[in-house]
């Protein structure tokens, strides 16, 4: 069930370009766990699109199936919304925006819609460069189904059931670099300095952009032996006679210098590092952003930031050549060849 | 010994070696019959496999106009050594067989109750042709004019096929000229001719053409206003693609720009396909993917989101053989149940039977005017039979006042007029209800597509009442839908009758011409064919009228009939199959065969499909 955000605003809130409120960008309240990474990312989006001056129609927000897929109802409430399978945003959204290029295309996913069953999807949109936001709300988890782990999950973590993760985990994007993508970041969902630039960026940029952003789940990246794991909390709660129980927890958020490591504290005790690149750092070669994530990765740390960027990126719609007019504004008289030619088929089929 | 006697009526079975080039000598030699004024219908049976198999090109040619396989063969030509037996064995007694003699008949093959006719194929090639391309090639050609002897056709048309197929490529015309030549002088000096089967010109053609159902589908997408098709490679669906990308790159690319309008992508799979055209259908351009059987198993999910969440989404099944790969190259029509109610849940799709290459268009353009109207997905039924072969048909037509029918969108204006707008809103009580394009409008139109269950105003909800609301308004829509799709077609038998046939697709011919003969042996019965599910109430109204009703179509499990039974909850005794499953269109003599089985004695005796199934594989 969602809600209705309450219409009324303090009449002197800050207004775009085009006269809206951040308001005007939100959708209904969520209804994820509370602290869920998620939502920051929504609200990030909501900030990115309200600072960029977007008409809100003008966006497709489209999803797969996770509670990362739901988060498009939370934000961009005047925008057409589509939450499509599981795992098979990517070939909706590409007839999407074969049909009218005018549109921007908001891809949301989580680790187990993009990473798993829709890594072909995924591979696929990022070599045709489509023009499109991919934003992966990435929690190495599944977090709908209740924690189990996702083909992102790093070897050795351990699970809600307990046990280690013995796979190796999938990088989206080097991936994502691999398969062609002109535009690859990494940010952290608590990080809204880093992140909202990234989002506009991505917008911005024409081509496939990629934002694979850690989002921790603040239900099932717990794990045992943590006073604050779900597994400890639903013990004590089942003496209790409750079937289900979701901590409340705090939204993680983090702050710090390009050029700097951190270390971030996630619900469940446990850490991780961000290195945030530098601001010299050149993001225009592909060879060289694929060896320093290597290179963050062997050295335990997560880079973020923006990782790749093609300058001259052609989108599919310059490979295919498409109408400047979008196909879906196309009628009768402009698609339809008419009889005196169907004529000319039938004589030569005699 | 007997001989085989007849003009213009006969069946000829050529049997070649995959990949060698006889397609085309094949070809060649069916269209100069149909261009002789004879009513022909060429028949592709390949292998799931590009070279060295055995392949078979199979022409019936009917004065009487019986386009169906009848069953049998009077004429065998074969070329290929490893299917050289079995190619005798299907001949009828007092037949002929044609065939390379360079090298002396096994004896064991001999039969002495067919004419066997030798022509030194390979040694004529080898005198005259000294690269082995070449004498591989013109082989072909070379018994397509002692073909043009034995059977007395008129050289000519033959001669001045070969100037117009090779136009643009010149120096191809005479060699193959002198190819026919060669054969068609062999013939004249060595052989008796003309045998006892003999062609002559006539005039039941008219204005006629010959065209693959495949390639009129992909025109059908072109005049039906396509701009999106995606798509994922598969026999025997792939020429749709090729015919659409053939056709629309002459019509729809801007000569000055270079701009095109439309979009073709390839996609990784047909789960990627069909979500494309789900997403550029919801954009409010018209798309369509074509597939087979495996690929409606991998679309059924999406088909389920797009009947659920009510997206215009057009998908052309050419049936082959199943189930899984089964056999790719043969065809059948056995995806009928998984098409109907693809996908998980309380599903239920439209399906269209187009019969000829003029349904496959008109239908293929009507798809896209059903599946906007109607906001479901429309999947049109062809097999490989009527796909890939060539087939006689009327001419293609198109009105050029005829509008696209856009169906129920809010536009911009309606939506500034202060209509309310509820996605699932019921306003005209037909069921269908208004959407609106993604970026129509600033504040108003604006909802979330979703396959989960959500109220009339597209909002997300888990209640009981709201979902079942939802669920009976879709019961409700196919009700208006059976309005608007192909209605059936009644053929009424000569004389009173309480027994009739049904069927659809591609087994229409045969039915057609076995009605004929059975009606010459005083059985006489009404015929149905089905065009559309869901099925209307004619369909309901002539089932109940007859005693019993054979439904006759290409698949083991009587998918047609049970999808009659469950639709109308008729019983079991009511609707008697006619089956063929063997991955060959069904001939006429066989539907003749089973029928007269059900109806033994005059007295109509259920006979369960267990024991017909066990029959019905002999492709007689
Ligand atoms: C075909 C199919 N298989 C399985 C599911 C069940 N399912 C729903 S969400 C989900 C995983 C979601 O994980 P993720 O994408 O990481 O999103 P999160 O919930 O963690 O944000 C799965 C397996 C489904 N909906 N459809
Ligand atoms: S389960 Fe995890 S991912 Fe899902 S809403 Fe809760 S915190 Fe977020």
């Amino acid at each position: 069930m969602s809600y209705q955000i309450p219409k009324f605003r303090h009449p002197e809130l800050p207004v775009n370009d085009l006269g809206y409120t951040k308001a005007d960008y939100e959708g209904s309240i969520s209804t994820l766990c509370a602290g869920c990474g998620h939502d920051s990312i929504s609200g990030a989006i909501v900030k990115a699109c309200h600072e960029l001056s977007i008409e809100p129609h003008k966006i497709a927000k489209m999803s797969g199936i996770g509670c990362s897929s739901k988060s498009p109802t939370y934000f961009l409430g005047k925008s057409h919304g589509f939450n499509s399978v599981h795992g098979r945003m990517p070939s909706v959204v590409t007839g999407a925006a074969m049909a009218n290029r005018d549109l921007i295309y908001l891809g949301v996913s989580g680790d187990g819609d993009t990473a798993s069953i829709g890594m072909g999807q995924f591979a696929h949109v990022a070599r045709r460069n489509l023009n499109m936001v991919y934003i992966v709300m990435n929690n190495g988890c599944y977090g709908l189904t209740k924690g189990q782990d996702s083909a992102t999950a790093d070897e050795g973590s351990v699970s809600k059931k307990g046990d280690a993760n013995v796979f190796s985990a999938i990088d989206l994007c080097s991936t994502a670099l691999q398969m062609g993508a002109t535009f690859v970041a990494r940010s952290f969902s608590g990080d809204k300095e880093q992140l909202v630039p990234l989002i506009k960026a991505a917008i911005s940029h024409r081509g496939f952009a990629l934002i694979d952003v850690v989002s921790p789940c603040v239900t099932f990246n717990n794990n045992a032996g943590s006073t604050k794991s779900y597994e400890f909390v639903r013990e004590h709660a089942e003496a209790t006679g409750t079937v289900d129980f979701v901590p409340m927890q705090k939204e993680i958020t983090t702050d710090y210098a390009p050029g700097s490591s951190h270390e971030v504290t996630l619900h469940d005790g446990s850490s991780i590092h961000l290195y945030k690149m530098s601001e010299d750092l050149d993001p225009f070669d592909r060879t060289s952003a694929l060896m320093n994530m290597e290179k963050h990765r062997t050295a335990g740390d997560i880079l973020t930031g923006l990782i790749y960027m093609d300058k001259d990126s052609r989108d599919l719609h310059d490979v295919l050549e498409t109408s400047r007019r979008p196909l879906n504004t196309l009628d009768a008289e402009d698609l339809c060849p008419g009889n005196q030619m169907l004529k000319n088929i039938n004589a030569s089929l005699r | 010994m007997k001989r085989l006697e007849s003009v213009n009526d006969f069946v000829i079975k050529f049997a070649n070696v995959n990949g060698t080039g006889s397609a085309s000598a094949n070809n060649m030699f069916a269209k100069a019959l149909f261009r002789m004024g004879l009513p022909v219908s060429p028949k592709n049976i390949f292998p799931s496999n590009i070279q060295g198999l055995p392949t078979w090109y199979e022409v019936r040619v009917s004065e009487k106009g019986y386009l169906g396989r009848r069953g049998g063969v009077d004429i065998a030509l074969s070329v290929n050594p490893q299917s050289m037996a079995q190619d005798i064995q299907e001949v009828e007694e007092g037949g002929y067989f044609i065939y390379d003699n360079t090298k002396p008949l096994d004896l064991r093959l001999v039969r002495n109750d067919v004419n066997i006719i030798g022509i030194p194929l390979t040694r004529i090639c080898n005198d005259e042709y000294s690269d082995p391309r070449q004498r591989q090639l013109f082989k072909n050609v070379i018994y397509v004019g002692a073909l043009a002897a034995l059977l007395d056709m008129d050289f000519k048309v033959l001669t001045d096929l070969v100037k117009d197929q090779f136009k643009g490529k010149e120096k191809l015309i005479l060699p193959n000229i002198h190819a026919l030549e060669l054969g068609h002088q062999y013939a004249k000096a060595n052989l008796e001719c003309p045998i006892g089967i003999r062609v002559k010109t006539s005039d039941k053609v008219g204005d006629k053409i010959l065209l693959d159902g495949n390639t009129a589908l992909g025109l059908g997408a072109i005049y039906g206003g396509a701009t999106v098709a995606a798509w994922y490679p598969i026999t025997p669906s792939t020429s749709v693609v090729d015919a659409y990308e053939k056709y629309v790159r002459r019509v729809r690319i801007d000569p000055g720009t270079g701009e095109k309008n439309y979009a073709i992508v390839q996609a990784e799979d047909e789960l990627s396909a069909i979500g494309m055209v789900i997403g550029a259908s919801w954009n409010g351009a018209r798309a369509f993917t074509a597939t087979s059987g495996p690929g409606v198993s991998l679309m059924s999910e999406f088909l389920g989101l797009a009947y659920f969440a009510e997206i215009p989404t057009v998908l052309f099944d050419v049936q082959r053989a199943g189930p899984s790969t089964g056999m790719p190259t043969r065809t059948q029509q056995s995806d009928i149940l998984s098409a109907a109610y693809a996908s998980h849940g309380d599903t239920k799709q439209v399906l269209l039977f187009p019969s000829t290459p003029k349904e496959c268009f008109d239908f293929g353009a009507q798809s896209f005017d059903l599946a906007e109207r109607l906001q479901t997905p429309i999947i049109l039924m062809t097999d490989l039979d009527l796909g890939m072969n060539d087939n006689m048909s009327e001419p293609l037509e198109w009105d050029d006042a005829r509008q696209y029918d856009r169906g129920k969108v809010m536009t911009a204006e309606q939506l500034e007029d202060g209509i309310e707008f509820g996605r699932y809103l019921d306003v005209d009580g037909d069921a269908i209800c208004y959407r609106t394009y993604p970026g129509t409008h600033p504040k108003r139109g604006a909802f979330f597509t979703r396959g989960t269950s959500r109220d009339e105003y597209a909002v997300y909800t888990e209640k009981g009442e709201e979902y079942e609301k939802n669920m009976l308004r879709l019961m409700r829509k196919w009700d208006t839908i059976k309005e608007y799709v192909p209605q059936p077609e009644v053929v009424e038998a000569s004389e009173k009758t309480d027994v009739a046939v049904l069927y659809y697709g591609t087994s229409e011919e045969s039915s057609r011409e076995s009605l004929d003969h059975l009606a010459g042996e005083g059985i006489h019965l009404n015929a149905m064919r089905v065009r559309a599910f869901p099925f209307n109430d004619d369909v309901k109204a002539f089932i109940e009228d007859h005693e019993q009703v054979f439904v006759i179509e290409q698949n083991r499990d009587a998918q047609l009939r049970t999808l009659l039974m469950a639709e109308f909850e008729f019983g079991p005794d009511k609707l008697k199959s006619v089956l063929c499953f063997d991955g060959t269109p069904i001939s006429a003599r066989n539907i003749s065969k089973q029928i007269r089985q059900h109806l033994s004695g005059g007295a109509i005796e259920p006979l369960h499909r267990t024991k017909i199934a066990s029959q019905a594989g002999e492709s007689a």
